[in-house]
C-alpha cells in the first residue's frame, strides 16, 4: 500500500482527464492491425507478395506511438501531482482485473490441453463407448501423450523437459527473485541497487526469450515438431507461444520501468507503475511454472 | 495504521463536501461545459457523452441486424428459394446473430452503464475515462470489419454465430480471418469496458453508498462485468484456434491430428453460456429499478435479489454443455449439465417472485417504461419455461436445432433483453434529454411491439415441435402457413421499431420540460440531479445516508 503521506497534498477531487485523441488513435491502430493481420493470414500460401504485412506493421507502429504518447501523458500528470489516492486504487484494481482476464485466457488454453490429453485422445483410441470409432476410422492409432504419431499418421518427436526448457525455468524463477530485490531496494531508497537488480531482471527476461527462440529452432529443424504435426505440437506452440508473447510484453514494461527508474521516477510510497509491471512479471512466471509442469514434465 | 488511514480519508471526504466550488487549479478542463464540435464526440472523456455514443451505436446496429432479419423472414415467407442464395442466407443468419449479440444488446447495456452507474453511485465519472472512450471507439471499427467481410469474394461468415468447426475451418469462406479479428476487437473492447465498470463500482462510490445500498442495476452490472472479464478471453482463445486450424494447419478441432470438433463446442459454450447471462443480468437490474417506481413500493427482497444474481452468475459456469446434449457426451455429463441447468431456475424464480411481490398491492400506473417492464416479466418467463423444456436432456434430443430453440432464445433476448433496454430508454430519456417523451407515441410503440413480437416468435415454438430445423432457407410444405404468419409478425415488429426512433428523436429535440424527478415513485441519486443531467455531476461526492 502506498504511504499515505505521499498523497497529503493530492487534490481531493477525482482527476477526470480533459478530452484526449489517443483513444481514437488507438482504435484506428487496432483497426489497421486487424485488417493487416487478416490480409496477411488470408494470403498465406498464395502467389504474389503478401500485402498484409506492411499494413500490419503500420498498425503496430501507430499503436506503439499511441501507447507511448498516452503513457507519457499519464506519467506527466502523475508527476505533476494531479492524482490522488483514490485514482491510485482505480489503477491498481484495473491492473489486477486485467491480469485476471489474462489468467482466464490461459485457463482456456490449458483446458484445451487437459481435454485433449485426458478425454479426446483416449476416445480416439476406443476408450469408453468409442470402440467402433477406433476400429472403423483409425484402427492403428495408439493413444499416447506426447502424441508423437497422429491418427492420420503424421510423426514428430517430443520436446524433453531437461536442457533448454529447464534452463529457461531457472532463468524465469530467478528473474522473479531479482525483481523482488529491485522492489525492495526501491522502498529502501537504494537507487543504485534498484537499477542494478532491475537491469538484471530485464536481462534475464531477454535471455529467456532468446533461449525460447533457440528451442523453437531446435524443435522445428531437429525434432520436426511443427505447427501442422498434430495436437501435441499445437498445444506446445500455443501455450509456449502465447506465454512468450506475454514475456515480451513484460520485458517491454520492465524496460520502461528501468528507464523511468534511471530518470529518478518513483518514491517508496508512490510507484504504482512499477508494481503493476512486477505483478505482471510474477503472473507470467507462475504461468510458466504450470506450463513447464504440464507441457514438458508430466 | 489502516484505521488512521480510513479516518483521514473520511475527513478528506467531509472537507471536500464543504469545498464544493473551490475549483482545483490543476483541474481546469474538468469544470468547463461540453467541448464544442466533433472533438466532443471523438475525444470524449465524459461518461454521459460516451454513454450516448454507445446507445446510438447500439441503435444503429439494431437496425442493421434487424434489416438482416427482415431478409431472412422475407426468404422464409414461403417455401422454395425466392430472394437470396442459400450461401447468402447463411451469411445473413450469422451476421444477424453476431450483430445483435455483440453490436446491439451488449453495447446498449454498456451505454446504459456509462450513463447511469456514475449517477447512481454518486461518482464524478467512470473510473478510467480515457480507456472508456477507447473501448467505445473500437466497436465501430470492429463491426465495419465484420460488415466489410460480407462484400469480399466468397462472402462473409456463413457458419452461424457459434462458428462450429469444421464449418468455420474446412468449409468456411476466405474472409474468416476478418471475422476472427473483428471478434478479437469486440473482445478487447468488452474487456476494457468491463474493467472500467467493475473499478467504477468498487472504487468510486460516494461516502455512505455501501455495497448493500447500491441500486440493483449497479449490482447486476458489477456481476455482469465480472462475467465479461472471465469469459471474453476464452472467446479470444476459441477464435484464435479457429484461425490457426484454418490457416496454419493446426488440428485442435480435427480428429485426424488428435483434436476434437466437440472440444470447440466446449470452449465456445464455456464462453457462450455466461455470455447469455451477460445479456440478461443488466435487464434484471433495469426491471428492478422500474417496477418499484411505478408500483410505488420498495423492491421486495433486495438482499435475495443480490444473492440470486450472484448465484445465477456462478451457476452460469457449470451449465455450458446443455447446448451440446446431442453431440454424444458421456451420460454422466448429460445428467450433470441437465440438473445444473434446472438449478438456475431457482434463483431466476426468486427474481420473478420478487418482482411480482413488489407489484402486489402497489399503486400501479402504466407509463411506457412500466408497460415494457411488465411485458418483460411475462414474456421473459415464457422464455425461461421453454428453456426448462430444453434443459431436459431426452426432450432436447427432439428440440435440438429446431425452431423451438430459435423461439426460446428470441423470447429471452428480444422480449427479455431488448424489451428491458426499451424500458430503460423510456425510463431515463427525461434524465438524458431534459424533455418528456411523447407518451402516446411511446404507447403505440409498446402495443405494436408487444402484439407483433408474439406473432413473430410464439408460432416458432410450434414449427420447432413439428420438426422444422433452424438455419435453412427452404423448408417442407407443411410449415408454410405458420412461416407466413411468423414473417408477417416479423415485418410488423421491424416497422414498429421506427416508432421508437421517432420517439427518441422527438425527445432529443424538445417537448415538455422534464423535472429532476419525472416519475413520482422513483428513488435513487440519479433523480437528485437536474434533467437533463449537467455535463459534470457529483464533482464532489454526495453524502448517502
Amino acid at each position: 500500500m502506498p504511504d499515505n503521506n505521499e498523497y497529503a497534498k493530492a487534490p481531493k477531487n477525482y482527476y477526470v482527464p480533459a478530452s484526449s485523441a489517443w483513444p481514437l488513435v488507438g482504435a484506428i491502430a487496432l483497426f489497421i492491425i486487424a485488417i493487416g493481420a487478416a490480409t496477411t493470414v488470408q494470403m498465406i500460401g498464395k502467389e504474389g507478395s503478401n500485402t498484409g504485412i506492411p499494413i500490419l506493421f503500420v498498425g503496430i507502429a501507430i499503436l506503439l506511438f499511441m501507447l507511448f504518447s498516452w503513457f507519457r501523458n499519464v506519467i506527466s500528470e502523475s508527476m505533476k501531482g494531479l492524482y490522488n489516492e483514490q485514482l491510485d486504487r482505480s489503477f491498481r484494481m484495473g491492473m489486477l482485473w486485467f491480469i485476471f482476464s489474462e489468467v482466464m485466457f490461459f485457463v482456456a488454453l490449458f483446458g484445451v490441453l487437459f481435454y485433449l490429453r485426458n478425454l479426446s485422445i483416449p476416445w480416439l483410441g476406443g476408450e469408453g463407448n468409442n470402440a467402433m470409432t477406433h476400429a472403423v476410422i483409425w484402427a492403428d492409432f495408439i493413444p499416447t501423450w506426447p502424441l508423437t504419431i497422429t491418427p492420420d499418421g503424421r510423426e514428430t518427436q517430443a520436446m524433453p523437459w531437461y536442457g533448454l526448457p529447464l534452463v529457461n525455468t531457472i532463468i524465469l524463477i530467478t528473474s522473479s527473485v531479482t525483481l523482488h530485490f529491485a522492489h525492495h531496494n526501491l522502498i529502501a531508497k537504494h537507487r543504485a541497487k534498484l537499477v542494478t537488480w532491475l537491469a538484471i531482471t530485464v536481462a534475464l527476461g531477454i535471455t529467456f526469450l532468446f533461449f525460447q527462440v533457440e528451442e523453437y529452432l531446435h524443435a522445428y529443424q531437429e525434432l520436426s515438431l511443427r505447427f501442422d504435426s498434430g495436437v501435441y505440437g499445437n498445444t506446445f506452440y500455443m501455450l509456449t507461444g502465447f506465454h512468450g508473447m506475454h514475456v515480451t510484453l513484460g520485458v517491454i514494461m520492465l524496460t520502461v520501468m528501468l528507464l523511468r527508474v534511471i530518470n529518478g521516477h518513483f518514491t517508496p510510497g508512490k510507484h504504482f507503475a512499477f508494481e503493476a509491471a512486477a505483478w505482471y512479471w510474477h503472473f507470467v512466471d507462475v504461468v510458466w511454472i504450470i506450463l513447464f509442469l504440464f507441457v514438458y514434465i508430466v | 495504521m489502516s484505521d488512521i488511514k480510513i479516518k483521514d480519508n473520511a475527513e478528506q471526504m467531509i472537507n471536500s463536501t464543504s469545498d464544493l466550488h473551490h475549483a482545483d487549479p490543476h483541474q481546469g478542463a474538468e469544470h468547463h461545459g461540453a467541448p464544442k464540435g466533433y472533438k466532443r464526440w471523438l475525444f470524449s472523456t465524459n461518461h454521459k457523452d460516451i454513454g450516448s455514443l454507445y446507445l446510438w451505436f447500439s441503435l444503429t446496429m439494431f437496425f442493421i441486424g434487424g434489416a438482416m432479419a427482415m431478409i431472412i423472414r422475407a426468404e422464409l415467407f414461403q417455401p422454395g428459394l425466392q430472394l437470396v442464395e442459400p450461401n447468402f442466407f447463411n451469411q445473413m443468419t450469422t451476421s444477424h446473430g453476431l450483430i445483435m449479440v455483440f453490436g446491439a444488446v451488449m453495447p446498449a447495456f454498456v451505454g446504459l452503464a456509462n450513463w447511469m452507474l456514475p449517477l447512481m453511485i454518486g461518482a464524478p465519472d467512470m473510473a478510467l475515462p480515457r480507456m472508456n472512450n477507447w473501448s467505445f471507439w473500437i466497436l465501430p471499427f470492429a463491426f465495419s470489419l465484420l460488415l466489410l467481410s460480407l462484400f469480399t469474394e466468397g462472402g462473409g461468415p456463413n457458419f452461424g454465430w457459434t462458428f462450429y468447426p469444421p464449418l468455420s475451418t474446412k468449409y468456411s469462406p476466405d474472409s474468416t480471418a476478418m471475422f476472427v479479428f473483428s471478434v478479437h476487437l469486440m473482445g478487447i473492447s468488452s474487456i476494457m469496458g468491463a474493467i472500467n465498470v467493475i473499478v467504477t463500482i468498487l472504487n468510486m462510490r460516494a461516502p455512505g453508498m455501501t455495497m448493500m445500498k447500491m441500486p440493483m442495476f449497479v449490482w447486476t452490472w458489477l456481476i455482469t462485468a465480472f462475467l465479461l472479464i472471465a469469459v471474453m478471453p476464452v472467446l479470444a482463445g476459441a477464435v484464435t484456434m479457429i484461425l490457426t486450424d484454418k490457416y496454419f494447419g493446426t488440428s485442435f478441432f480435427d480428429a485426424a491430428g488428435g483434436g476434437d470438433p466437440v472440444l470447440f463446442q466446449h470452449i465456445f459454450w464455456f464462453f457462450g453460456h455466461p455470455e447469455v447471462y451477460i445479456m440478461i443480468l443488466p435487464s434484471f437490474g433495469i426491471i428492478s429499478a422500474i417496477i418499484p417506481t411505478f408500483a410505488r413500493k420498495q423492491l421486495f427482497g433486495y438482499h435475495s435479489m443480490v444473492y440470486a444474481t450472484a448465484s445465477i452468475a456462478i451457476l452460469s459456469f457449470t451449465v455450458w454443455a446443455h447446448h451440446m446434449f446431442t453431440v454424444g457426451l458421456p451420460l454422466a455429463a448429460e445428467l450433470f449439465f441437465m440438473y445444473c441447468t434446472m438449478l438456475i431456475s431457482v434463483p431466476t424464480g426468486v427474481k420473478i417472485f420478487n418482482w411480482v411481490s413488489t407489484l402486489w398491492r402497489g399503486s400501479i400506473t402504466f407509463e411506457v417504461p412500466m408497460l415494457f417492464s411488465l411485458a418483460f416479466i411475462v414474456l421473459f418467463t415464457i422464455g425461461g419455461f421453454s428453456g426448462l423444456m430444453l434443459a431436459i436432456t431426452p426432450a432436447d434430443f427432439q428440440y435440438h436445432d429446431t425452431y423451438f430453440v430459435v423461439a426460446h432464445f428470441h423470447y429471452v433476448l428480444v422480449t427479455g433483453a431488448v424489451f428491458s433496454i426499451m424500458a430503460a430508454a423510456y425510463y431515463w430519456l427525461p434524465k438524458w434529454t431534459g424533455y418528456m417523451f411523447n407518451e402516446r407515441l411511446g404507447k403505440w410503440h409498446f402495443w405494436c411491439s408487444l402484439i407483433s413480437v408474439n406473432i413473430l416468435f410464439f408460432p416458432m415454438h410450434f414449427l420447432g415441435l413439428a420438426g422444422m430445423p433452424r438455419r435453412i432457407p427452404d423448408y417442407a410444405l407443411q410449415f408454410a402457413d405458420i412461416n407466413k404468419i411468423v414473417s408477417i409478425g416479423g415485418f410488423m415488429f421491424g416497422l414498429s421499431q421506427l416508432l421508437f426512433v421517432a420517439v427518441v428523436i422527438m425527445a432529443v429535440r424538445g417537448g415538455q420540460k422534464a423535472p429532476a424527478k419525472p416519475w413520482e415513485g422513483a428513488e435513487g441519486l440519479e433523480w437528485t440531479v437536474p434533467s437533463p443531467a449537467p455535463y459534470h455531476t457529483f464533482d464532489t461526492p454526495p453524502e448517502v445516508k
